[in-house]
Parts: C-alpha cells; sequence; structure tokens
C-alpha cells in the first residue's frame, strides 16, 4: 500500500471501573489508504467502536487512550481540542450508527447539515444551507429543499442516515469512519445504504474505515477486514482471504455462525460457546482461550499478530500451526465451534 | 391547535367551578366562620347577629349563597365582609404590585439560575460545583418570611441601603418602583434559583452524554458552538417550562409570604389578609384569579413547549 491516510499504531483505550481497570483496546494498529474500505468487526463490547471513536478524540470522558494515531503528519491522539475541531469532520468525518439519537432533534436537519459546513470554511449562512439542500440531493433525498426543514423525526431510518452520510461528506473528508451505520436500518435500507457508502468512496476516492459486527455488510463493502476479540486483533487481510481461509478459531466460529442458503439448515443455528470475557478480567495470553476448543499449552502466551498461513496479507494471533489449523476448521466447519467443543 | 385551546377552556371552567365550590365551602365548615357573628363586633345580641343574617344573606340555603357570591364575584360586584370595599378594586390595585415583583423575581432567578447550573455542570465534582450544590440547598431550604425578613432588617432598616418595604407604582417614579422591587424580588429569586441550577445542571450533565452532542464534536464545531447550539438550547427546554408554571404559581399566590414582608401590597397580601380574616368573597375572588392564571399559565406552556421540541406535538 502507498502512504496511508490514517494510520493506528498500539492504540490502547482504558476505563476505570469498579471491578479494576478494564482494558478495552489493547495494542490494535491499522492503516487505512485511499480509496479502500477497511471493516474492523467483532461482538459487542470487544472495542471496535471505542477504538474507532478514540481516534477522533470521541470516546467517552473517563477513558484513558494512549498510542497513536496519524492522519497524514498529524498526530490525533492527545491532540488540542481546537486542532481536534479542525479535523473532525473536515478531513475525518464519522456516521454513527442510530441516526435517531445521533441527529439533534429539534434542529432542522438542513440546518445540522449547514452548521458544519460554515464551521469549515468561510460560506455564509444562506450559501451554506443550499450547499446542505445539494448535499441532501446527493445522497439520494427527494424533495432535499423540504426535507431540509425537517426535523429528525419527521423522517424515515433510512432518510435520517443518508442525511448522516450527507453532513459527513459535507466537507469532502478524506476518511470516513462508519461505526456500525446499518445496524439500526431495515435490511432493504441497510442495502440502499452501503450501495451509497460505496458510491460515494468510488467518488470520493475517501478511505473508509467500518466498524460493524454484521460479516454480510463486511462481504458487500470490504476491501480488507481486522477481527478484533476482547480488544485485540485476532486476524487481519483481504476479505477474500478472510472469508476464504480464516486463520483463528474464532474468525472461523464467527463465519461459521453465518446461516448458510447452499447448506441444510441445522437444527440450532451454529455459535461460539461461551461469553467473552469482562473487560476487568480477561484471561492472561490468548484471550479467547477459554472459549477455544483447540487450545494448548502455548495459549498462555500472547500470539504476535504474525503471518502464519492464508493470503499474503493474513496474519492472525493464534499458536496453532497452518496445517493443523485446516484440518480444525474442517472439523468444526462440520458441527460449527459449539458441536466440536461438545464432542471432545 | 383551536381544538386544543378550546379543550383547555373548558377544562379551565370545570376547574374553576370546582375550585370555587370547595373554597366556599371549607370557608362555611370552618368553627367561629359565621360571617354574621364575626361582622356583629363584641358582644353583640342576638337580633343584631338576626338581622346582619338576614341583611347579608347568611340565612339562605348554601346553595344559593354560593350563586348569589359567584355572581358577585365575577360580576365584579362582591364587597367584603369586613372592610367593605370592593373586591375586584382591591385586586385591580394589587395586580400590578404582584406582576412587577414575580417577574423581576422570576428574571432574576432564571438568570442566576443559568449562570450557577453552567458553573456547576462545566465543573462537575469539583469543590466549585459542591459549593454551588450548597448554596443552592440553602436556598431552597430557607423560609421566605425569614429570609425577607432579616434582609429588610439588617439592609432596609440597620444600613438604609434599600427602603424599608413598601411599593412605589411605576407611574409615580420609575426608578423609585425600581429600588424598591429589588430586595423583595431578591428574596424570591433566592429561593428559586437553587432548584433552577440543580436542575439546568442535572439537566445539562444529561445531555452532554447524548449521542447528538457527540455527533456535533464529531462535525468539528468548536467548543462553545458545541454547549451553545446542542448542550445548552436542549437543556433549557424543561427549564423554560418549569418557569412558566413557577412564575404562575408565583403570580397565583407564591408570593404570599414576599409581599407581607416588604409590605408590597400585592394580590397575595390581599390574599393572606382575606383569608385571617374569614372574608369570604375576596378569598374567592383572589383563588379564582390564582386558579385562572395558572390553568392559562398552562396552556401557555404547553404551546410553548411545542413550539421549542417540533417532536411534541399540541392535539386538540
Amino acid at each position: 500500500m502507498s502512504d496511508p491516510l490514517l494510520s493506528i499504531r498500539d492504540l490502547a483505550v482504558s476505563f476505570p471501573t469498579e471491578e479494576g481497570v478494564a482494558q478495552a483496546v489493547e495494542g490494535v494498529s491499522l492503516e487505512l489508504g485511499a480509496g479502500e474500505v477497511l471493516a474492523l468487526v467483532g461482538e459487542s463490547g470487544c472495542g471496535k467502536s471505542v477504538s474507532a471513536l478514540s481516534v477522533l478524540g470521541l470516546e467517552p470522558g473517563s477513558a484513558q487512550v494512549s498510542g497513536s494515531a496519524c492522519y497524514g503528519s498529524a498526530e490525533l491522539i492527545g491532540a488540542s481540542a481546537e486542532d481536534l475541531a479542525r479535523i473532525r469532520g473536515a478531513e475525518i468525518a464519522m456516521v454513527f450508527q442510530d441516526p435517531l439519537s445521533a441527529l439533534n432533534p429539534v434542529v432542522r436537519v438542513g440546518d445540522q447539515i449547514a452548521e458544519q459546513i460554515a464551521a469549515h470554511g468561510d460560506a455564509g449562512r444562506s450559501e451554506a444551507r443550499e450547499r446542505a439542500v445539494e448535499l441532501l440531493r446527493r445522497v439520494g433525498i427527494p424533495q432535499p429543499e423540504d426535507r431540509a426543514r425537517a426535523y429528525p423525526h419527521e423522517l424515515s431510518g433510512g432518510m435520517r442516515q443518508r442525511v448522516m452520510i450527507a453532513m459527513a461528506i459535507s466537507c469532502s473528508p478524506r476518511v470516513l469512519i462508519a461505526d456500525e451505520p446499518t445496524t439500526a436500518l431495515d435490511v432493504t435500507v441497510q442495502a440502499q445504504i452501503l450501495d451509497l457508502i460505496r458510491e460515494l468512496r468510488d467518488e470520493t476516492g475517501a478511505g473508509v474505515l467500518l466498524v460493524t459486527h454484521d460479516l454480510g455488510v463486511v462481504a458487500e463493502l470490504a476491501d480488507r477486514v481486522a477481527v478484533m476479540y476482547a480488544g485485540r486483533i485476532v486476524e487481519q487481510g483481504t476479505v477474500d482471504e478472510i472469508f476464504e481461509d480464516p486463520q483463528h478459531p474464532y474468525t472461523w466460529g464467527l463465519l461459521g455462525a453465518i446461516p448458510r442458503l447452499d447448506r441444510p439448515r441445522p437444527a440450532r443455528l451454529p455459535a461460539v460457546a461461551g461469553a467473552p470475557p469482562a473487560l476487568a478480567s480477561k484471561p492472561t495470553g490468548c484471550h479467547f482461550r477459554p472459549r477455544c476448543p483447540h487450545a494448548f499449552e502455548q495459549c498462555v502466551e500472547v500470539p504476535p499478530l504474525a503471518h502464519r498461513g492464508g493470503g499474503a496479507d493474513q496474519v492472525d494471533r493464534c499458536w496453532l500451526a497452518a496445517d493443523a489449523k485446516r484440518e480444525l476448521r474442517e472439523v468444526d466447519g462440520q458441527f460449527g465451534l459449539a458441536g466440536a467443543a461438545e464432542a471432545r | 391547535m383551536s381544538g386544543f385551546v378550546v379543550r383547555r377552556l373548558a377544562q379551565m371552567v370545570i376547574v374553576l367551578f370546582a375550585v370555587s365550590v370547595l373554597t366556599f365551602l371549607i370557608f362555611n365548615v370552618i368553627p367561629n366562620g359565621d360571617p354574621a357573628v364575626r361582622m356583629a363586633g363584641k358582644s353583640p345580641t342576638e337580633s343584631q347577629v338576626e338581622a346582619i343574617r338576614e341583611e347579608w344573606g347568611f340565612d339562605r340555603s348554601l346553595p344559593v349563597q354560593y350563586v348569589e357570591t359567584m355572581r358577585n364575584v365575577l360580576g365584579g360586584e362582591a364587597i367584603s365582609y369586613f372592610t367593605q370595599l370592593n373586591v375586584r378594586d382591591q385586586i385591580v390595585e394589587g395586580i400590578p404590585r404582584t406582576f412587577a415583583l414575580a417577574a423581576g423575581a422570576a428574571i432574576l432567578w432564571m438568570l442566576g439560575g443559568i449562570a450557577l447550573g453552567l458553573l456547576a455542570a462545566s465543573r462537575a465534582g469539583s469543590k466549585v460545583d459542591r459549593a454551588i450544590t450548597v448554596v443552592a440547598l440553602s436556598g431552597i431550604s430557607l423560609p421566605a418570611f425569614w429570609l425577607g425578613a432579616l434582609l429588610n432588617y439588617y439592609l432596609g432598616f440597620k444600613l438604609g441601603l434599600f427602603p424599608n418595604g413598601g411599593y412605589v407604582p411605576f407611574t409615580e417614579d420609575p426608578l423609585d418602583w425600581a429600588y424598591h422591587l429589588i430586595l423583595p424580588c431578591t428574596t424570591l429569586a433566592i429561593l428559586f434559583v437553587g432548584f433552577y441550577s440543580r436542575v439546568l445542571r442535572a439537566n445539562l450533565l444529561e445531555t452532554m452524554g447524548e449521542d447528538y452532542v457527540r455527533t456535533a464534536r464529531a462535525k468539528g464545531l468548536p467548543q462553545r458552538q458545541v454547549m451553545r447550539g446542542h448542550v445548552l438550547r436542549n437543556s433549557m427546554i424543561p427549564i423554560v417550562t418549569l418557569w412558566g408554571l413557577d412564575f404562575g404559581a408565583v403570580v397565583a399566590g407564591g408570593a404570599i409570604l414576599v409581599e407581607t414582608v416588604f409590605d408590597i401590597g400585592g394580590v397575595g397580601q390581599y390574599a393572606a389578609d382575606s383569608v385571617g380574616q374569614l372574608d369570604v368573597p375576596p378569598v374567592l375572588a383572589v383563588t379564582l384569579f390564582g386558579a385562572f392564571f395558572i390553568v392559562v399559565l398552562s396552556t401557555v406552556v404547553d404551546i410553548l413547549y411545542a413550539a421549542l421540541d417540533p417532536r411534541i406535538r399540541v392535539t386538540g
């Protein structure tokens, strides 16, 4: 990859809780190139959203963030409020999960877009308003002049997310961070929103960091995938590599949990057995160890993220040998991870 | 919208009827409440009392007396049993005084509440925040008559910084009018400012955690604009409606103590004097005035709320 737009190095986020320090993110490193869609996937609470938020300093106030996130030559972690405000919205924009709560309920949507345009340029009020209407038209909202005067609750869920996207692209950002952009939407609307994001990416060449737990969305939109588990990236590769040849038992567990149309329907949908660890009391070594049917002695040590098998760009955090993985995956594939654990 | 107003008007008639019947009944069952005996003066003869009773119609049945009294009250012809003064004239004279006091205090407590609430919320958990909490709770807990009397005695009487109570009509001397209102308005405002700062502080802290505030920050708005345009704006909606209701409550009788302590001579003081004398016509009139004002203001507040928060729709 040529020079990345955004490069995250050893990002760590922790929260003080009553049970001790919760390590939400431990040492996440990612690079996002222009025109690329990088998906950050994982279960709820694996730290994917917090990672994305802390890039722009939008993490909750109690969070302790360390590491580095560089946009070009600008370091974002620990940057001053003024510097961050200049980059937010203008260079790196965000689309949030639930557009109803992410839009101010008592401000007209056109004004909410215009406000951002005015903050990042010398456009006057009326000019910013006109541009807001243009943006609403661009993201496929019919009668944008009227809709600009609507309040968020007067629009449908899909329309609201289009408004969020119009807002995000209003200052032609180079990086778009989309935090579960389709989770709150109906399935048909999801597809439209994904198409829109892809279209805008093609048009503007922006890099997209897509945070999601939905592997369908990943397959649809992403070029590369980073799988997170309990605050760490456990596997990373191109979307084809990850879907065709997953190297980490957690990744193939996730993929095995997707119901398939081309196979007989199992009596129960397969699931990854167990639950993720509490953030304040994670197991030592590989965090997936207690849930992993293939764990062995070496797993008490943290496996580094390294290329061990699969495609050329693929890296994982699992001590198992590449051919052992292939065999075990076959067994798991027949029963699902849960079935395999019971069979042992 | 018009349906809403019509429905509220109908509700108001019912409320006013209920309030008037209740007030009338209460003053008729109170021991020693027989107005004829009280009007007859010290040790009257039975025939004197009887004569008064007949003259004023106290010998008729309660429903008849109620209707007669209400007709007088609503027609502006009710006469006080004891001062023999026209009730309407008294209230009309008191209204500007009560309004001046309530409006001045409401502005003071709103501004003070916003300032203290913003300060406390922006430093939540700090010493400043805790100090404001103490001040707020003291303000809420202080009895109006005690605080008013204290301020009046020390600042008014002893130091002579302020007039020692009383009221000067605006038309007579606007400066003196304002001068006379400073202490009573401050006293009344102190009772509310703590509560308002606490409510605003809680609203601000809650709003700061809202997703749309995070969106506003993600848009790259300067911190001031995030606070003013999103956090403060949304936090003020419940405060403004609260303000309307409290203003109504103060005009409708909430200022009785402060009016009396500072001898403002407003509607509240009139009510207090009349209740003390079990003087039914003025009590009825003042109560109806208060109830009317509260219903009107709560209607205004509902309409205002819908204007401030487009998610709320006023339906009839």
